[in-house]
């Protein structure tokens, strides 16, 4: 295994599944506001709800474009670059996302050609359900790839079967509702909608600093002040930390999230804020508030919260059991077995993993000295300082969200909103806020499970592909290449099309198209 | 389970042919179409209409091309694994090129300037030529054999290089398939369009149908006395758990004949692809666009059986350690994901049909110049 290869395919994973989800949130998000856009409109039969639809629809269209592109390059890259992690998972990690595309995409994809199309051909409950079919199939996208993303950190319902070299699955149930998933679905869902609702509240906002197309915007930026507030109370109160208590790999990010190196007495306290320390297993500074920590990881006062010295010890051992697990499959491999290895291997198999963790060190695990099994227990363990602030990063930004949008509701309800300058450049600014939080959420997700590709049964290093540094620096550079060029013309037409706003649908009620071009005296700005 | 493991295996290789053949019956007219876009099309007005033709439908017919692969990795992990890191660079190609789509077809006309709106258009054009062609050149690779092999541990590893690829019969394969997905987009283009722009696309039509018919005719000569086919000389039960280093292979003359003889109907798919292609020519000359795109989509179906015939069991053949070769029998998941993956087909895949049937009907009709003019801000 050259490392290189190994980091570049780690990297090139991190890039694009990165670029893909600064888009995938806004879709998610951003479809079922349309939803309830368009429900208004086929309620009341409102023009400017029928507006609203379309508009914020042409900029879904925009970011949905760049969705689809990165989003082709994730179903083939475990391929193309993790060669041996789709033959060691491929069994039970293809099913997922397989139905994603039978079940999801092609709902999804099928129905945002007949929404934009569709306005003049469909009658009203049509065109609303072709709607709601698009908002429907992306998020039940999400809900399988969730599925299949939270068996890389928990993996239930599989087993190893020596004879094909592979995980192969034993209850499609266990997979389905892995507790994981449901945790990371609601979480990255809601999020999705915080995500939706921020971007509309916040161009929204845009427009009432500039005093246009007030009516357009006011109901827009109460749409959004509405769901976001909603969603983003979700996202805090159904936060994914839930799930941190399922699992060897979840305890030990958790324990890397709170740099928390010691097993405390139940229930453990929440360092709120420290300088994780690696060299001396210690976090400098720390400020603690006592329960909270056990409160919110494990839901009781009595169970513990692990730390990473005591994980380490235990890991430690996993290895030594796994040097057995590996003499045995090779044994096993080389052909007639018997009854007592297999009956040894079964019962020996399920630190295989963490002998092959030594596989960096020892082509053949089994001759590993005490130094190396040292080395790969720390192994075990992610770097804590990029998982604590990570975590501490889009814990802020989403509380900064909570607060923008109880304030845009609470000024909504009062009909003030459009006065209160400071809450409309809070808004404006806020946009990035949901992505630096999702971003930030999916390295906590990703990188915490680092070393492993699959929890507990395979090796992030050993997933890769054979090839050479040559075509992953090629592979690196186009993907990297196109990407950020595509990146930069979406928010080229995003911005321009943002600031055109109504106006582009070219119906003639909005700001830019009126000769007057005053801030007095116009149709629409009347009929508050 | 209501199927042994044995039928499932047979039926998942049925599944994925039917995954292919929806692929380039319902996307094989898009990516044409986007192929023949800078020449079909004269003017913005004209290109706008051929855009708008496809610019419904495009997005639900890619979805066949991903779901093929994400059932290729669930249902036959070995051949994703093997085939998709093999072909790394034509498959990042691939990829490159369909980054144009998605972004081709929702920006080009949202900004009018012709420089912006022609480099699009020849985005477009890559992202349906440059598919067409690579898919074609990777089918000749697996009839020609791909020099991979797994270790003890099953980790496949490829020994060939981006160029190897590139062999006179793959190439040739790459043609026949550009001419075929041509020929079904120009075909597209007659029945949703009127003159001027139809009758370039008859004449395309025609000609693309010509040349397919040409190329495979030749690649049937060529495989049978040129290619050299692979055979199974022994292995496991066919209901074995899936090992792909159990089996004995040899490379053997002509043995990608040897199915036609063993099961004569075999040879309706050729037969299929030949009278497809006639009746294709012949239809569209007496313009009957319609009924053309059904001979068409037939003769596609053909030329994907020929293919599929010819090598069963075999799926991706080693042409460097033989034995490594990745069959029907030795590279699907295991019995209870083959069968859950069964079910999700059988439940969704009739329903995606009736909802894409829907959509099509919903937005039937000619797009003409006029139409484009009118909702100038809301076309593609």
């Amino acid at each position: 295994m050259v490392e290189e290869v190994v980091e570049l395919s780690r990297l090139q994973f991190a890039i694009t599944a990165m670029y893909h989800f600064l888009f995938v949130p806004l879709t998610m998000g951003l479809s079922f506001l349309l939803v309830i856009m368009e429900t208004v409109y086929v309620m009341t039969g409102k023009q400017i709800y029928r507006d609203m639809t379309q508009f914020w629809g042409k900029l879904f269209g925009i970011n949905f474009a760049l969705g689809v592109t990165t989003g082709i390059t994730l179903e083939f890259q475990f391929g193309t670059n993790w060669a041996y992690y789709s033959h060691y998972v491929g069994d039970v990690f293809g099913a997922p996302l397989a139905i994603e595309g039978l079940m999801a995409f092609f709902l999804e994809s099928t129905f945002i050609g007949l929404f934009f199309f569709g306005w003049e051909r469909l009658s009203k409950v049509q065109h609303l359900t072709v709607t709601f079919l698009t908002a429907l199939g992306s998020n039940l996208s999400a809900l399988w790839i969730l599925v299949a993303n939270a068996w890389m950190q928990n993996p239930v319902g599989a087993e190893f079967n020596y004879q094909t070299m592979r995980m192969e699955m034993t209850s499609f149930y266990e997979l389905l509702f892995n507790p994981v998933a449901q945790v990371k679905f609601v979480h990255t869902v809601a999020a999705g909608y915080v995500t939706g609702s921020m971007f509309v509240l916040g161009i929204s906002a845009y427009y009432l600093l500039k005093g246009r197309d007030l009516p357009f915007a006011r109901r827009s930026f109460a749409v959004a002040a509405g769901f976001g507030l909603a969603s983003i109370l979700s996202v805090i109160v159904l936060g994914d930390e839930s799930g941190y208590n399922l699992g060897d790999v979840q305890r030990t990010k958790l324990a890397a999230i709170e740099s928390e190196w010691e097993t405390h007495e139940p229930p453990a306290g929440f360092i709120l804020i420290g300088l994780p320390n690696e060299e001396t297993q210690t976090t400098d500074y720390a400020i603690r508030i006592p329960y909270l920590l056990g409160l919110i990881a494990t839901r009781t006062l009595t169970e513990p919260v692990y730390g990473i010295k005591d994980l380490l010890v235990d890991h430690e051992a996993r290895i030594r059991t796994g040097i057995t697990a590996y003499a045995l499959l090779q044994k096993l491999r080389s052909g007639d077995p018997d009854e007592a290895d297999r009956t040894a291997f079964e019962e020996a198999k399920k630190d295989l993993s963490y002998g092959l963790l030594l596989k960096r060190y020892t082509p053949n695990v089994v001759d590993a000295t005490e130094a190396q099994i040292k080395q790969a227990a720390r192994d075990t363990i992610p770097r804590v300082a990029p998982l604590f602030w990570s975590f501490r990063i889009m814990v802020a930004a989403g509380f900064l969200m909570l607060f923008i949008f109880a304030a845009a509701f609470y000024y909504c309800a009062k009909r003030r909103e459009h006065r209160k300058r400071w809450l409309l450049r809070l808004a404006l600014y806020g946009i990035p806020l949901p992505w630096i939080a999702a971003e930030a959420g999916w390295i906590v997700a990703e990188y915490g499970r680092q070393p492993w590709a699959i929890g507990e049964v395979l090796p992030t290093f050993l997933g890769v592909s054979s090839r050479t540094t040559g075509d992953l620096w090629f592979s690196l550079a186009g993907l990297v290449g196109f990407y950020t060029l595509l990146l930069v013309v979406e928010l080229y037409l995003m911005f321009r099309f943002a600031r055109l706003g109504p106006s582009s649908l070219h119906t003639g009620r909005y700001h830019f198209e009126r000769s007057s071009g005053g801030a007095a005296g116009q149709p629409m700005d009347q009929q508050q | 389970m209501i199927f042994d493991y044995e039928t499932l295996k047979l039926i998942w290789w049925v599944l994925i042919g039917v995954l292919l053949i929806g692929f380039v019956i319902s996307d094989g007219f898009d990516m044409g179409v986007g192929a023949l876009l800078p020449f079909l099309g004269r003017d913005d007005d004209e290109r706008r209409v051929i855009i708008n033709t496809i610019g419904p439908h495009w997005e639900g017919n890619q979805v066949w091309f991903i779901t093929a692969g994400g059932a290729i990795f669930a249902a036959w992990p070995a051949v994703y694994a093997a085939a998709f890191s093999g072909f790394y660079i034509a498959m990042l190609l691939v990829l490159f090129a369909l980054f144009f789509r998605p972004v081709g077809f929702d920006y080009r006309s949202k900004i009018a300037d012709p420089r912006w709106r022609t480099a699009w258009d020849w985005g477009l054009f890559a992202g349906g030529a440059v598919p067409a062609l690579l898919f074609g050149v990777a089918f000749g690779n697996l009839l020609l054999g791909v020099p991979f092999s797994h270790d003890e541990f099953l980790r496949p590893s490829y020994s060939g290089s981006f160029w190897g690829l590139l062999h006179p019969f793959a190439l040739l394969s790459g043609v026949l398939s550009l001419a075929m997905l041509m020929t079904h987009g120009a075909l597209w283009l007659q029945l949703r369009t009127e003159a001027p722009i139809a009758a370039r696309a008859r004449a395309a039509a025609r000609i693309a149908v010509l040349i397919m018919l040409a190329a495979f005719a030749l690649a049937g000569i060529w495989l049978a006395f040129g290619v050299d086919g692979y055979r199974i000389v022994s292995m496991p039960p066919t209901d074995a758990p899936s090992n792909p280093l159990a089996k004995v292979v040899e490379i053997a003359d002509g043995a990608w004949l040897n199915n036609y003889g063993r099961y004569p109907w075999m040879i309706l798919a050729p037969v299929v692809a030949f009278a497809g292609g006639v009746g294709t020519f012949l239809l569209a000359t007496i313009r009957r666009p319609g009924w053309a795109f059904i001979t068409s989509a037939l003769s596609m179906t053909g030329v994907i059986l020929t293919a599929a015939f010819s090598m069963f069991p075999f799926i991706l053949p080693s042409s460097t350690v033989p034995n490594s070769s990745l069959t029907v029998w030795d590279a699907p998941s295991s019995h209870l994901t083959l069968m859950v993956m069964f079910w999700a087909a059988a439940i969704f895949v009739p329903l995606i049909l009736l909802y894409t049937f829907w959509s099509y009907r919903a937005l039937w009709g000619k797009v003409t110049v006029k139409q484009i003019q009118e909702n100038t801000h809301s076309a593609y």
